[in-house]
Parts: C-alpha cells; sequence; structure tokens
C-alpha cells in the first residue's frame, strides 16, 4: 500500500490553525539561521489522511482482533473503562509543573497506586518514574548500586543472571556498569543451586530472576536462593515480567526480595499501543526507599498514613484537608526520566486494581494458570512440553523432534498460525529449549477459544506429517509473506526518499 | 467485583479437572505453602460504573487552566482532532511489538514514515523508532557516543535542568564522567566548551533552543566540539526545527529531542516521546527498535524490524542499549500529527510561537517585568522583578491562568503557543501589571 507520502499532492492540507493575531517575528528579523533544507511532510486533506490509518489498521492484529498468546508478554484484554478514564480531561489537560495545590488529584493516584502495589508486592515503597521494564530493571539496579556504595563496599561489581532470563536483564546490568555472571539452569530448569553457591560471593552485587520463570515454572527454592544471596551480601531483584501467575497468591516481598519492578502494561492490563507506552514501576524494601529516583508523595499533616494501615487504597488513605506534596528521597540515585514516569498508564492500572480489588486480583492469577495448563495438557502428546509438569501462566513447547521427523520448524508453525488469524507464541525463547514456541493464553481467553485454538494447532501438527511445503511456505493469506530481513539489515532503508530533495525552500 | 474472566464457574471447574486438578491450591502446589499470602488486603472490587466515577473523583481534584503560560519542557500545543480519532484505533491500541511482520504491516509503516519525518525534521539519515521521553533519548545519544579512549560527556548549563540530571543519572551507571559546561548571560559559554574538552571528552550535548528558550550558536558549538573529536549531540525542540537551522545543517553527529509538542497532551508528564536520529555513520549505533523496508516473498515491499543485532533480545548484556518496549502510540500520534500539520503547518505553528512569545514579552515588559536576557528566542523567556515571583503567580492563577515557572524568587520562564490569544495574553500583562502597580 502506499506510504503517506504518497498520497495526496503539494497544496493539500488540513485546516489546523488561525491566523496569527498578533505583529508577526521572523527569526530572519531577529538574525537567527533559518533551515535551508526543504522540510517534506504529508500534504494530504482530513479525508485522505483518515482513509490512510484505517488502511493500516486492516493491516495490524490487536488483542482485539484475537488470539495472542504471546509468552512472556502477557497479552490480556485491556478493558475500555481504563482508556476512559485516561482521557479524562482532568488528568490529560494537567501540567506536570503545576502548583502542587492543583494537582492534588494526580498526587493522589500515585500515592494510591504506589499503596495498592505495595501490597500486592510485598514492598514498601514504589517509584512510577520508569516508563517501561527493561527501564525499571535499570532502576533497580541503581538502587542496588547505590546501596552497597553508601555501605562503602565498593568491590560487589557482579549481577548473577540465570540462562533463562529476559536479555534486558543482562542488559540493564550492563547498562548499570555490573558485570553479569550467567548461571546455567538446572534439568528441571529452574535456578541450579550449586551453580548459584559457587557464583555468589563478596563480589556479588545482587541476583535477578523471573518466579514464575521463563519457562513457566515457579521455583519452589526461591527461599533458599534469595538468603544465597543475602548471605553473600547481595541483594535479589525479582523481575516482574511474570507476575500475573501469581499475583494475590505470593508475594516478591514475601519470596526474599529486596527490588522489583512490575509491567503495568503487561500485569495490569494496559495496552501495548505496538510496542509502548509501558509503564515499569519499581518497588522496594523501605531500606532501600532513600535511594529512589524522581520525587515521592508525601501527606504534608504526616497523618495520611492512619487509615492506610488496614487496607491499601481505600478512602481513608488521605485525611480530610490534608494536602499531597512531593518530596526527593534523601539520597536519591537522580532521575531515570523527566517528571512522574507515563502517568496516564498509571491511571489506567488504577482503574484495573480498583474494579478487580482483592478477589479479582488473584482470581486473574488463578484463571492464567489455569488456561495456560488447560492448553499444555491438550497439546502434550503431539508438541512435546520442554518441562513436562503443571505450569504456570505459560508453557514451553520444544520442536525440536518435529524438526527432526518433518523439517518443519517453531517459525513454520508460528507462520502457519498466521492464516487461522492467532498472533503466533514467542519464538525461539527462552535460549534453553530448543525451537521453542512459548504460549501464554492470559486469564482472559474463555475455554471456547482455548478449544479452538488447540484445534488448530492439532490441524498444523498433522499438516507437518502430510504436506509440510505447506507449512514451509506459510503464511498464504498474509497482505505480505515473509519478508526479506537479511535484505533489510544488509543494506537499510529506513527512510523515503524524496524525488527532488535539493531543492531549498 | 469487577473481573474479566470469560469462563463460567461450572467451566472452570470442569477444566481443572482436565488437568488433573482438584483445585486451585493443587494447582498452585509448585507455590511452597510457606510464602503464600494469608491475605490481601486490598479494598474490595468494584464495578465498572463505580470504577469509573472513583477515577472521576480524582480528576476533578486537579485544576486545569484555559490559559497556559508555562512550559520548560512540557507544551500546550493545539492538537488536532485526527490525532486522537486514531490513536485511539483499538487495533493500534491493542497490539504488541511488531515483531511478526506479516501481522503488523500497518505499525510498521506507520514507524517507518515516523522515522522518515523524523529525519526530515532533524535533517539527519536514519531515526528509530522511539524511546521514552526526550530526556532519556539525551542520555541514550550520550551513551552511544563513548568509546575506549573517550569517557567523558560534557552537558551545556543551559539545558532543561531534568535532561542533565537524567543524563547525570544513566552515568552513575555506566560510570561515564559528566562536565557540565556553564552558561553565560543566557547562553552555552563557549570558550568554556573550548577549555573543557580535551582527548577524553566523548561528546558535548546542547539544547536548541536552550532552557531559556534562547537559540544557542549551534554552528560554532559544533565546531569547537569537532575540533577536539568529539561527538555533537543536538537536542532540539522539534516545531522550532520546522523554521531554524537544523542539526544536519549545524553538523551535529545526533540529534534528540522531546516529541510531546507533536500531538500529545500534556498528562501531567507522560506518556511522552524520546526521538532520536544520527547522521549516517552513527545509525547503527542508535538503541531500541529500527524499521526497515524490505521486499516479501513474493517482491512486495514490506517492512520490518531491522538491524536487530544491536538489541538486548539478540546481544544481551553487549548490547548497545537495554531499551524493549517504548513509545511506540505516542510516535504513531506524531506521526499523524505532523500529516495534518503538514509542511505549511507546521511552520505556522512555529511562526505562531515566536510571534506570540514576543508579544507577550512585551506586554509582560509593559506590566513591569524586565526581560533577563538580551537575545533572540524562541517562544520560552525569562523576566526579572522586584515584586516576588510568588504574588505575581498567584494573582495569574486567581485569575484562571497557570502563569510561567518560577525560577527563583524573582525569575520567571514564560512560554507562549499557538493556543495562546492576544486577548488572553493582555489579560495575563493586565493581572501582572496590578501586582507590579501595588
Amino acid at each position: 500500500m502506499k506510504l503517506i507520502f504518497e498520497r495526496g499532492k503539494e497544496g493539500q492540507r488540513c485546516s489546523i490553525l488561525p491566523p496569527c493575531d498578533v505583529p508577526e517575528v521572523t527569526l530572519k528579523e531577529l538574525g537567527i539561521p533559518e533551515r535551508k533544507e526543504k522540510l517534506h511532510l504529508p500534504h494530504v486533506s482530513e479525508n485522505e489522511l483518515s482513509r490512510h490509518y484505517t488502511e493500516l489498521g486492516k493491516q495490524v492484529h490487536g488483542v482485539n482482533h484475537g488470539f495472542y498468546p504471546l509468552g512472556s508478554c502477557t497479552m490480556k484484554y485491556n478493558p475500555k473503562v481504563n482508556e476512559k478514564a485516561a482521557a479524562l480531561p482532568g488528568f490529560t489537560g494537567v501540567h506536570p509543573l503545576q502548583p502542587e495545590h492543583t494537582v492534588q488529584g494526580c498526587l493522589e493516584v500515585l500515592q494510591q497506586t504506589e499503596k495498592l502495589l505495595c501490597e500486592i508486592t510485598g514492598m514498601d515503597a514504589v517509584t512510577f518514574q520508569p516508563a517501561a521494564g527493561a527501564h525499571g530493571e535499570f532502576t533497580g539496579l541503581l538502587l542496588i548500586k547505590a546501596w552497597h556504595a553508601s555501605r562503602g563496599d565498593r568491590k560487589r561489581t557482579k549481577i548473577i543472571v540465570p540462562d533463562s532470563a529476559h536479555g534486558t536483564n543482562p542488559a540493564s546490568a550492563a547498562m548499570a556498569g555490573f558485570e553479569v555472571v550467567s548461571i546455567p539452569s538446572g534439568p528441571d530448569g529452574c535456578v541450579d543451586l550449586e551453580a548459584l553457591r559457587q557464583a555468589a560471593g563478596d563480589d556479588t552485587a545482587g541476583l535477578m530472576l523471573t518466579n514464575p520463570n521463563t519457562v513457566g515454572l515457579f521455583d519452589r527454592n526461591i527461599l533458599e536462593i534469595t538468603s544465597i544471596i543475602h548471605e553473600a551480601g547481595g541483594l535479589a531483584y525479582y523481575d516482574g515480567a511474570n507476575l500475573n501467575a501469581v499475583m494475590g497468591i505470593v508475594r516478591p516481598g514475601d519470596m526474599g526480595f529486596d527490588v522489583v519492578h512490575v509491567n503495568l502494561h503487561k500485569t495490569f492490563s494496559t495496552p501495548h499501543g505496538g510496542g509502548g507506552p509501558g509503564s515499569g514501576p519499581v518497588g522496594c524494601k523501605a531500606f532501600l526507599a532513600d535511594f529512589l529516583p524522581g520525587k515521592q508523595v508525601r501527606c504534608s499533616r504526616g497523618d495520611g498514613e492512619k487509615a492506610g494501615t488496614e487496607e491499601a487504597g481505600t478512602e481513608g488513605t488521605r485525611t480530610e484537608g490534608a494536602m499531597l506534596h512531593f518530596e526527593a528521597p534523601s539520597r536519591s540515585v537522580g532521575s531515570v526520566r523527566s517528571f512522574y514516569g507515563n502517568f496516564l498508564v498509571v491511571v489506567r492500572a488504577l482503574t484495573y486494581i480498583l474494579m478487580l480489588g482483592r478477589e479479582g486480583i488473584p482470581a486473574a492469577a488463578r484463571g492464567a494458570v489455569l488456561n495456560a495448563n488447560y492448553m499444555m495438557e491438550k497439546l502434550k502428546d503431539l508438541y512435546p512440553v520442554a518441562y513436562d509438569q503443571t505450569c504456570m501462566h505459560e508453557f514451553v513447547l520444544s520442536l525440536e523432534g518435529l524438526k527432526k521427523e518433518t523439517g518443519v520448524t517453531a517459525m513454520d508453525v508460528a507462520k502457519a498460525l498466521l492464516d487461522y488469524g492467532i498472533h503466533p507464541p514467542t519464538m525461539y525463547f527462552p535460549l534453553i529449549v530448543h525451537e521453542a514456541l512459548m504460549i501464554e493464553p492470559t486469564e482472559t481467553e474463555s475455554r471456547e477459544t482455548l478449544d479452538t485454538v488447540i484445534g488448530v494447532f492439532r490441524e498444523i501438527r498433522e499438516t507437518a506429517k502430510t504436506d509440510p511445503q505447506k507449512l514451509h511456505d506459510a503464511p498464504h493469506t498474509t497482505y505480505i509473506r515473509r519478508p526479506d530481513e537479511v535484505q533489510a539489515a544488509r543494506k537499510p532503508v529506513l527512510r523515503y526518499e524524496f524525488v527532488e530533495k535539493e531543492e531549498t525552500v | 467485583m469487577g473481573s474479566y474472566l470469560p469462563n463460567a464457574e461450572q467451566d472452570m471447574r470442569e477444566m481443572l479437572k482436565e488437568t488433573g486438578h482438584d483445585s486451585f491450591d493443587q494447582l498452585f502446589g509448585q507455590i511452597p505453602q510457606e510464602v503464600r499470602l494469608k491475605e490481601l488486603h486490598l479494598p474490595e472490587g468494584l464495578s465498572e460504573m463505580e470504577a469509573l466515577a472513583k477515577m472521576e473523583d480524582l480528576a476533578a481534584k486537579n485544576r486545569t487552566f484555559r490559559q497556559i503560560l508555562r512550559g520548560a519542557g512540557a507544551y500546550d500545543h493545539y492538537i488536532p482532532a485526527i490525532v486522537g480519532s486514531v490513536t485511539g484505533r483499538e487495533e493500534f491500541v491493542t497490539a504488541y511489538t511488531p515483531y511478526q511482520a506479516e501481522i503488523s504491516q500497518g505499525i510498521l509503516q506507520s514507524i517507518f514514515e515516523y522515522q522518515t519525518m523524523i529525519c526530515e525534521l532533524t535533517g539527519m539519515d536514519g531515526a528509530n523508532a522511539s524511546v521514552y521521553d526526550g530526556a532519556t533519548a539525551a542520555a541514550e545519544a550520550a551513551a552511544m557516543c563513548r568509546e575506549r579512549k573517550r569517557q567523558t560527556v560534557l552537558v551545556s548549563a543551559a539545558a532543561n535542568p531534568q535532561v542533565i540530571q537524567v543524563i547525570r543519572t544513566y552515568c552513575f551507571g555506566s560510570g561515564a564522567e559528566v562536565v557540565l559546561v556553564p552558561e553565560k548571560d543566557g547562553v552555552t559559554d563557549a570558550a568554556a566548551l573550548e577549555d573543557a574538552l580535551d582527548g577524553e571528552s566523548a561528546c558535548f550535548y546542547v539544547q536548541q533552543p536552550n532552557y531559556y528558550g534562547n537559540f544557542e550558536d549551534a554552528d560554532r558549538l559544533g565546531e569547537i566540539t569537532h575540533q577536539a573529536g568529539a561527538k555533537y549531540i543536538m537536542g532540539c525542540n522539534p516545531v522550532a526545527l520546522a523554521i531554524m537551522k537544523t542539526p544536519g545543517e549545524c553538523g551535529a553527529d545526533i540529534a534528540v529531542g522531546e516529541g510531546q509538542p507533536l500531538g500529545l497532551p500534556l498528562s501531567f508528564g507522560g506518556p511522552y516521546l524520546g526521538f532520536m536520529a544520527a547522521a549516517s555513520k552513527m545509525v547503527r549505533k542508535l538503541p531500541g527498535r529500527i524499521v526497515g523496508e524490505t521486499t516479501d516473498r513474493d517482491g512486495k515491499r514490506a517492512f520490518v524490524l531491522t538491524l536487530q543485532a544491536r538489541e538486548q533480545h539478540i546481544r544481551r548484556e553487549k548490547a548497545s542499549s537495554n531499551i524493549c518496549s517504548n513509545e511506540a502510540l505516542c510516535a504513531l500520534a506524531a506521526g499523524v500529527y505532523l500529516s495534518a500539520m503538514g509542511r505549511e503547518g507546521l511552520q505556522q505553528a512555529a511562526n505562531l510561537c515566536l510571534s506570540k512569545a514576543h508579544y507577550l514579552q512585551k506586554a509582560l515588559e509593559e506590566a513591569g517585568l524586565s526581560l533577563k536576557y538580551d537575545r533572540p528566542f524562541f517562544h520560552e523567556f525569562v523576566t526579572v522583578s522586584d515584586v516576588p515571583t510568588a504574588q505575581i503567580l498567584k494573582a495569574l492563577e486567581e485569575a484562571g491562568i497557570l502563569g510561567g515557572l518560577p525560577l527563583n524568587e524573582h525569575e520567571i520562564l514564560w512560554c507562549a503557543t499557538e493556543k495562546n490569544t492576544k486577548a488572553g495574553m493582555d489579560q495575563a500583562a493586565a493581572v501582572v501589571k496590578e501586582v507590579c502597580k501595588a
């Protein structure tokens, strides 16, 4: 289809702004150099513009289109009321540097959500500045770094990361200036305690771990794992990517973790937006709270905690007449982003948590784990499960045998699913499983949907036997088919080139 | 309680049974009893109607101003209606990162178009698909410039303090040294920059127009930086880029900025949009996702995520950055905004900002606030007065106007955009005059 630059023509435009009602000033008369290169932007009518994006929208698969079992990404349904709340002019129209007494509602959103997330994660304080999960990891690691430094303990330069971890874990550790020590997983996909004991020492700054881990199993040795790290003098970081499986059932804080990030765009139902904006708030235990970046919301009279002890986020968290204000933590690591993070994403997450409440949060986790086990159970005779036991919210299939037998790869199966209107599972991850397909159905899919998808998987397995070429050639019905990625990387074309580029204005 | 679980009790019981479990307790059997949560202290769940009412109550506790004269990193621009109509489409809102190119061409193409527009605005060769905001874009740009022998990051003291703080925080992580190049008379002190640069300097970051709204001599600063063998990073206001000399024309190696002025509401600070573009020799060092054009199996034009060998999911600890999720929907908004405005529209917006800010400055001058720096500025400027800033701003607030940002007891940083009308600015000036007279 046409690019926006190939639509319309010079002279077509939308009517947006009024004429100038004050004396006109130009850069020229100020003596400031102007741009000489012609600025090429689309020249389209509003109708043409609207149709362009409608057309683009037809070539997108969202959660609203169909099943989206992308492992590790928690593509659950995004409630529409969240969007409605985030679009309230009382939130969207607020300047981030307004006087505090004019933004009490925004401060209360942050304060309430902090209390709720503290309760869910078992932490004592939360910052909302990190704009995504990886950003949260980086932030959490800075807290760990600052804490060791504050104790004059400068020999702790290493972060231990299991080889099954998300790629962001080692990348975040490197960005925070740590050396990464990768430890192998045991035969059961969990942390190899012996390897951990050997890796942990007086140069260990901390450990990064997801639990349930990336093969979808809850590491039952978790208390021992975190205590090995603590005994070595390190801190334990919880990657909240998989929190959806256990929220309301077990808390990172109770597993011995000191710092945690949660992905509001996974666990708390805020949408992914085609890649963002997300939000990766970081929670920590009290002894780390002074190091948090940005600003924390506080109650001016100091009596705001009164009712908050019983139930987080109830009406009583703020005494009538009390004022909320911002306060920078005393030994803050600084700021990881401008202002207070992706505020509107926090608004969406708060709406969701308020709706689910004390029963709904663990019920969502139960639904997620049930759906995953149900699918696994109905597929495992045809597709071997990498770790054959009860899983949590996701499970990993290994298509190594299928590939040997029929030549059909995980990629072929993934592409074949596209012809059925199903988004493929995560492919080739975790790295420790060959020909991996990682399936996370989430709790918001019905049994009927799961049954349909199970049928599709079984049908594809049959096709692999009878007509493998059909799968190598898949997809057959999509707008484009298997684009040439090698060509894209070898001769990068990263922008549209305008023909009359040398012209000046 | 609210719930988005579709399965009825009966279905769930049957499903449990089919997985070989008698109860949920057994299903979660992997979790040792001693760590399980006994009781979750959250309020009871709500219906959609109740939850929305609560959120409406919270929103109502904020005050919004029809007349905003404050910028300092977040700008109140007019957002064409089409922007929200496109970015509100469920398919764009609910999709994940476009890893599966076959069913993501819509998102991939929109990013390719966005990248092109950012290249056009900045005069650079390649752009990425976005980072979190302007401040993290600056910090990531500084990280792109570090080499084995060049580790020091120089930053203009006339840049936005929040951007400086984020650069510092990122450098606390990486261990790079940050040197602040002082400002003189409202712009970067070029002589001080020359002194500060040495063989260990990785880069110099300047903001154009700078925090005080003043235009920097970007050509000169670039020359000085390059003479010392360091990389030159410009952080630019994207609206000003419609009319001012581009980073490309100033010889910058990397151009970054806060994309919020391109169709994103103020929203108490986020989500915003960090844009990043680089000259061709540095494109492969850009962090995060980049979309490229290619062809598919049938020779059809297609778009894919490309140059992924830079990224964390491939390179792990050797990746150029850890970024994964970015601000895709905000980049989409910027693409729609720039398409709706077009060249003429964006230049009109820039010229309106320039003209209105100068009108406001003169009106405030007449009201008793003098201009601090006698220099060309874009849409922000600093005033000085004997009257305490708190008094001025309080009077404006009572009149329903959000005045400029107080920098200290006597100085205010003002901003005007196309949204400020002559009548509105006259009213603001009249209020200020009253305060100054008293």
